[in-house]
């Protein structure tokens, strides 16, 4: 193990491209090219142990793909993974994947989905402990699977139920209580409330604070939802078409935002204490992926752009508030610290 | 006189083992041009109260009592026929997913012609002219290209904003907007909002708002009904309601939900969850998870009661 100051995962270039062409027929027919879409492009970002890193973005941004990359269910096109000094990309089969697998789990969105619904949920949440073969005696099982689902605030007498006798905030509770069973050191969480009603959602998101602080929890958690990545992370990350448009602690990154993209995700989420203001709805929607910008792919909505941001593309430099920004007009200064200003 | 009136409407679903309420004397009024928003929980009755009043509520789900009035003409009990003039021209609709308002077969124009023409005595040709400021007023740049398009050549933003000129090509009075911006990204959600918010004060269009997200009800609505377990839990002004709601559950609503401008480290939580529509607890349908529960609350159901700036269904508030 390496050293415990280190971070727990660190990723360096991760990208990934999806091969979207027509089929070859078609393609020689109709002299169509390949067709690359990059979902992720290029992202290093490092967690902490027992912290909790969040990335937003609008759909189609990449996040998910980033959260599929890092728990191993997709293969890197390039970059490295390393999750507590070994690198995942470099790890052959399933049996090289799995002492890493245990140690990190994943939480999905749609609790609906992510359980079998014929299993009993004693089944569902015991299953990594009889994959992994953590625990041998059937009796002993039984009693961590009891124990796993007080944790969440479920009772043990549930494990006898079916999945479908549980509201959807119960549901995810069980999706935790399984991600737990193998005793995991790290959480992927892909949009775990986003299907969840808000009074169900805030139950969610006290446990899963709980939980972190009593098991030493890593996550990295995908959110859409700016409100509740406030609340939840130490530090964001803001991607923008497969990059990071920036890159810091939470409390900075929502109180002295830099790039013009998170400035315009701010303004632009309805919050309660909006009542009644006037907000300037920015113009212009996320770009075809298949076929982004040139330059920095948030130029052709940018208030800021000039010829630089339309043909160079912006790397990521850390500024004086602590965050890194992919932004050709931070680093230039000639963006105001102030409000953003009316986009044309 | 209210617009529109919704008095003590009852809607009930029979089943095998019993008839289930799934909204309950609901009782609300809305005036021109005022935007009511309507929020609430999965399963609170909602969204079946907007099917009501546009008269498209699924069978078996029936209107079992109460009553619905347009300016003051009783519409919940209209024949199909007369009900189908009256949605559309009077009543517009926005649904939550844009794909299936739209008919993939046909352009959008095709849509909106056929829908102006049925309203109104338009020619094809000022029908298509109408079509096209329509979809400009809406913001959709490059109209007079667009018209022609199909709905899979736009974006989901886009979609949203033809089918809310679908529902004001015939300037109706009231639009009912069923989670019109859930299915949307944050930026794209706040360019609906502005443009509902747009229509609204240039047509005089008043709006019943239905959604679960707070955030958009507080920077669009006038008044804001809450609602649980197919009731009316409280109704107010939109200002009050957040900021010091006074029904238990509203006030639990309201500190669930994770603010960007205060990072609180726990958030409120109400414990347990709405019940099923088949175990409703008798008395107050809230009290088996109110922290303020009394002995009343679990025989006796509160009706809407004065409280502060609000109306609120709880005996907190009972006078005397």
């Amino acid at each position: 193990m390496a050293e415990m100051n280190a971070p727990l995962v660190r990723v360096a270039g991760l990208s990934r491209y999806f091969d979207v062409s027509a089929p070859w027929l078609n393609r020689v027919l109709d002299g169509q090219p390949r067709l690359i879409l990059k979902a992720v492009d290029g992202l290093d970002f490092e967690i902490n142990r027992g912290e909790t890193l969040a990335l937003v973005g609008e759909s189609g941004c990449g996040k998910s793909t980033v959260a599929r990359l890092v728990v191993g269910l997709y293969r890197p096109s390039a970059g490295s993974i390393v999750f507590d000094g070994v690198d995942m990309a470099g790890l052959g089969g399933r049996a090289e994947m799995a002492p890493i697998r245990r140690r990190l789990q994943m939480i999905f969105q749609d609790p609906f989905a992510s359980l079998n619904p014929r299993w009993r949920v004693s089944a569902i949440v015991s299953e990594p402990i009889r994959a992994f073969r953590l625990l041998d005696d059937e009796r002993l099982i039984v009693e961590r699977v009891g124990q796993l689902l007080r944790q969440v605030g479920l009772s043990p007498v549930d494990g006898e139920k079916y999945p479908h006798e549980f509201s959807g905030g119960q549901r995810q509770r069980i999706s935790i209580a399984r991600a737990l069973s193998s005793q995991p050191e790290f959480l992927v969480c892909d949009e775990p409330t986003s299907a969840l009603d808000v009074s169900v959602q805030a139950q969610i998101l006290n446990l899963m604070k709980d939980l972190q602080r009593q098991l030493g929890l890593t996550y990295l958690f995908i959110s859409h939802n700016l409100a509740v990545v406030r609340h939840i992370a130490d530090r964001v990350g803001v991607m923008y078409l497969g990059r990071l448009a920036e890159l810091g602690p939470a409390k900075t990154l929502f109180q002295l935002p830099r790039h013009p993209y998170t400035r315009m995700l701010l303004d632009t989420i309805p919050d309660l204490e909006m009542t009644g203001r006037q907000r300037t709805p920015v113009a212009g929607e996320v770009p075809n992926p298949i076929n982004p910008p040139t330059g920095c792919a948030f130029h052709p909505r940018c208030p800021f752009a000039n010829d630089r941001c339309r043909s160079e593309r912006p790397e990521a430099k850390l500024n004086d508030t602590g965050s890194t920004t992919a932004c050709h007009a931070v680093e230039e200064g000639r963006l105001p610290a102030g409000p953003l200003p009316q986009a044309a | 006189m209210a617009l529109l009136e919704v008095e003590h409407l009852r809607i009930e679903f029979p089943t095998r083992r019993g008839t289930l309420v799934a909204v309950d004397d609901v009782s609300f009024a809305l005036a021109e041009g005022e935007v009511l928003g309507v929020v609430g929980e999965s399963g609170a009755g909602k969204s079946l109260t907007g099917n009501a009043i546009i008269g498209l509520l699924e069978p078996p789900g029936r209107i079992a009592a109460g009553e619905i009035r347009l300016s003051g003409r009783r519409i919940d009990n209209l024949p199909y026929e007369e009900m189908r003039k009256i949605r559309g021209k009077q009543i517009g609709a926005v649904f939550q997913d844009p794909l299936t308002s739209l008919n993939p077969l046909y352009s959008v124009g095709q849509q909106l012609i056929e829908t102006i023409q049925t309203h109104t005595d338009l020619t094809p040709t000022q029908a298509r002219t109408r079509a096209i400021e329509l979809l400009a007023e809406v913001g959709i740049p490059g109209a007079e290209r667009r018209v022609d398009h199909y709905p899979h050549q736009f974006s989901g933003g886009m979609r949203q904003r033809v089918v809310i000129a679908l529902a004001i090509c015939v300037n109706p009075r009231l639009i009912i907007a069923d989670e019109p911006t859930t299915a949307l990204d944050v930026s794209i959600q706040a360019q609906i909002i502005a443009l509902l918010k747009r229509l609204c004060r240039d047509h005089g269009t008043a709006i019943m708002l239905i959604t679960h997200d707070m955030g958009v009800i507080a920077e669009t609505a006038d008044r804001v009904a809450v609602m649980y377990a197919g009731r009316v839990a409280e109704i107010g002004p939109v200002r009050s309601v957040i900021k010091e709601a006074r029904h238990p559950y509203s006030h639990g609503l309201m500190g669930s939900i994770p603010k960007i401008s205060d990072s609180k480290d726990r958030l409120e939580q109400i414990e347990g969850s709405m019940p099923r529509l088949t175990e409703i607890p008798a008395g107050c349908a809230f009290n088996p998870r109110c922290p303020q529960v009394f002995d009343r609350c679990r025989v006796e159901r509160p009706d809407l009661m004065d409280a502060g700036d609000t109306r609120a269904s709880c005996w907190l508030y009972a006078h005397g």
